[in-house]
């Protein structure tokens, strides 16, 4: 187990800086552009390719977008999954996308597609974070 | 749009492999090779989950 004063050399290995704020910010809020702005041009745009196609693939097959929620568990962590894209889950919302009632099985491949997107994107903001704090090159 | 299971399960493949390896490992050629190895899980999950369900079904 680690001793208090272990934990705190650890800390202050690791500084937070203004880029350890805003990348991971940028990130969520656009999927990719965590790495874009810390100059990691190819995992950027692979990272935003992967991600931006996922959920645009689930909305073309006409998957569901989980909205804010207090009822069913599954609901809630639909909405949360979701939640993870970003800027793609605002624009949706903003504009109604996904607001369909689930009718065949390719209607639920689609939503779980939406929500794996917002789950990749959270690991992706993760690493754009470590990125920023020199704990991954 | 209407994808087939296989389909839909070959780019969900793609699109998480290629997040993993970028994100999991730190260097280019480790990235790659642990994509490609992510990827192989997948697929290879996805056949062997197949002839399972197969196999419970007759």
């Amino acid at each position: 187990m680690a001793s208090p004063s272990s934990k705190t050399e650890a800390t202050q290995s690791q500084p937070m800086t203004a880029m350890s704020v805003i990348a991971p910010a940028i990130g969520w809020l656009i999927p990719g552009a965590g790495h874009l702005i810390q100059k990691r041009w190819i995992r950027g745009v692979l990272l935003m390719t992967s991600v931006v196609t996922m959920f645009v693939l689930g909305l073309a097959m006409q998957g569901r977008v989980y909205q804010p929620n207090g009822g069913d568990i599954l609901d809630i962590l639909g909405f949360i999954g979701d939640v993870g894209a970003g800027g793609l889950y605002i624009l949706s919302r903003i504009n109604e996308w996904g607001h369909v009632v689930v009718a065949h099985a390719t209607a639920d491949y689609g939503t779980k597609y939406i929500i794996v997107a917002g789950l990749l994107n959270f690991i992706c903001v993760a690493d754009a974070y470590h990125i920023a704090i020199g704990k991954k090159p | 749009m209407t994808l087939s299971h296989f389909n839909a399960a070959l780019l969900f493949s793609i699109f998480a492999s290629v997040v993993f390896g970028i994100t999991v490992k730190d260097n280019a050629r480790e990235q790659v090779r642990y994509g490609l190895y992510c990827f192989a899980m997948f697929m290879g999950g996805l056949i062997v989950a197949g002839w399972v369900m197969w196999a419970l079904r007759h």
